[in-house]
């Protein structure tokens, strides 16, 4: 026993990050998490809070499970001598660390380390690809809707459609969205512009063929409850028009110049209809 | 003993026919069953001996009168992934029909075809639908009515299958066959934030976006269409009546 289990020690954290499902996590570096500035506030979070800090950092913790007999004695002698506080149960206790070292991962991932050995990950596509086939596999980003605990599970957001979807797996539907946080995937994409510029040649690629549901080779009439009604959503300015449009957009919604713009309204139809036109003759 | 033999047999019996063992196969699950009648009916299949190689054997194939068995046994691995290919392209004109639309309404409502993975769209059930007509050009997509987008099969078995099997025009047929299930748009949408600020070009893109929607429901409403909280409208809540109050709101927290 005495030399044994320290040849197969294997760290807390190291340990956490190999559990089934737990991919999507980095291994936050040590000295991250020893410096107290980094942890400020987690204490009001995690209950067992210092126990659990010191399971993440592999030292010595003690659990209701180590004292059976102290235990007996105290609630015998009606907590007399409670200044040490109550011991955790083991699986408390799991629970705990868990708890707290997705809440520090959180903040490890907007730090330069931690943004950085996301990045790789990110471009490993460890986190997956886009569904959505205009994205062309685009590589997704671990998101969470809340920073609150214990409220939403992760989200993947694509920087390329700008929009956040369900992992594929369900292994990944228990884990906590506020481990990866809100802010997470709009500071990679702002620290690495590369993810930028797959992205916009993604979206040139596929800007020229909008799509929309087609019946034989005829487009569906916007007016139809069938017809056409989100393309809004994952649209990009392309006329010029549009483009001084989308500059007017810049600080709010312009939408006086919606009420008059009567006319354009009319273009716009008028420039469906030679579309279809168009479909007819080439089909 | 001359009853177990008679239920053995029939319970083999059973299991032969072609149709049911390919709709067995692993990555088949997008397909219905075409009745016998529409394949055996030649007006159906015009066209498809340009497809496909010695129609009339594969139509006897897949309508179990003839066994692969029987033919020579070079020829039967083409012969059967032929047959594969014309149910297929049978297949794609058959969930045009109202008996197909009928029986994928039934593989719609169990979610046969998958759940929408955007988060706004709350897990919309999927439909599957070709980018062209022809085959071998392009595999099967997934269309959700919901945000009106395309996306890849999760499972690698099933991007493998042709689009061609399921036709461009499928998703459009079905919701103007089942108009009552085309369903209510969402407006929400993601703009990525950093420390809970909006970053600046998302937002203006979103507000963009914004804006041809308000285009758009604006030019329904002009022609008389409803679009609030009905089949093929938004969703609307009594304060997203005024999107930029909404918008100032949002920034303000």
């Amino acid at each position: 026993m005495p030399s044994d289990p320290e040849d197969d020690y294997i760290p807390w954290i190291q340990q956490f990050c190999e559990l089934f499902g737990h991919d999507y996590f980095v291994p936050v570096a040590q000295e991250f998490i020893e410096d107290d500035f980094n942890l400020t506030g987690l204490s009001s979070q995690v209950p067992y809070y210092r126990e659990a800090l010191y399971t993440i950092l592999d030292y010595q913790v003690e659990t209701a499970e180590d004292h059976p007999d102290e235990k007996a004695i105290l609630n015998g002698s009606h907590s007399n001598n409670n200044t040490k506080t109550e011991l955790p149960n083991k699986a408390l206790l799991a629970r705990s660390a868990e708890l707290l070292y997705g809440l520090i991962h959180a903040r490890y991932i907007i730090s330069k380390p931690g943004l950085t050995a996301m990045a790789s990950k990110f471009e490993r596509n460890e986190f997956g690809s886009c569904p959505r086939y205009f994205c062309d596999g685009m590589h997704l980003i671990p998101v969470g809707s809340t920073d609150m605990a214990g409220q939403e599970t992760v989200r993947l957001y694509c920087p390329c459609c700008n929009d956040i979807y369900i992992p594929s797996s369900s292994r990944y539907l228990n884990i906590d969205g506020a481990f990866f946080g809100t802010t997470f995937p709009g500071l990679l994409v702002k620290m690495f512009p590369e993810i930028e510029n797959q992205c916009r040649i993604r979206i040139n690629k596929f800007n020229q063929n909008d799509f929309g549901l087609k019946l034989f080779g005829f487009k569906i009439n916007e007016l139809s409850a069938s017809g056409p009604r989100m393309k809004w959503l994952k649209m990009h300015p392309k006329s010029s028009e549009e483009k001084d449009e989308y500059n007017n957009c810049e600080y709010s919604i312009p939408l006086d110049e919606v009420s008059t713009g009567d006319e354009s309204d009319m273009d716009d139809n008028g420039e469906d209809l030679d579309d279809d036109d168009k479909t007819m003759a080439s089909e | 003993m001359a009853t177990e033999e008679y239920v053995t047999d029939s319970s083999s019996d059973f299991t032969e026919y072609w149709i049911d063992l390919f709709l067995g196969i692993k990555g088949n699950e997008y397909f219905c069953d075409v009745d016998d009648e529409y394949i055996r009916d030649r007006f159906n299949l015009t066209g498809l001996n340009q497809e496909v190689s010695k129609l009339p054997t594969l139509i006897d194939i897949i309508t179990d009168l003839v066994d692969i068995e029987s033919q020579p046994e070079e020829h039967r691995d083409t012969l059967e992934h032929n047959a594969r290919i014309l149910y297929g392209l049978i297949h794609a004109r058959y969930i045009l029909t109202s008996r197909g639309l009928n029986k994928m309404f039934e593989k719609y409502r169990n979610g046969d075809f998958g759940y929408c993975p955007r988060v706004h769209c709350q897990l919309h059930p999927l439909l599957p639908i070709g980018l062209n007509d022809q085959p071998r050009l392009n595999s099967v997509k997934l269309y959700c009515a919901k945000c009106e987008d395309l996306f890849n099969p999760k499972s690698a078995r099933h991007s493998v299958i042709d689009g061609a099997y399921f036709g461009t025009s499928f998703p459009a047929m079905f919701f103007q066959n089942f108009p009552q299930v085309i369903p209510i748009h969402s407006k929400e949408t993601y703009v990525p934030k950093v420390f809970g600020f909006k970053l600046h070009e998302y937002s203006k893109l979103n507000r963009w976006r914004e804006l041809q929607r308000i285009k758009l429901e604006k030019r329904l409403v002009k022609n008389g269409v409803q679009i609030s909280n009905v089949v093929g409208g938004f969703v609307t809540d009594p304060v997203e009546d005024h999107p930029q109050e909404l918008e100032q709101s949002a920034s303000r927290q």
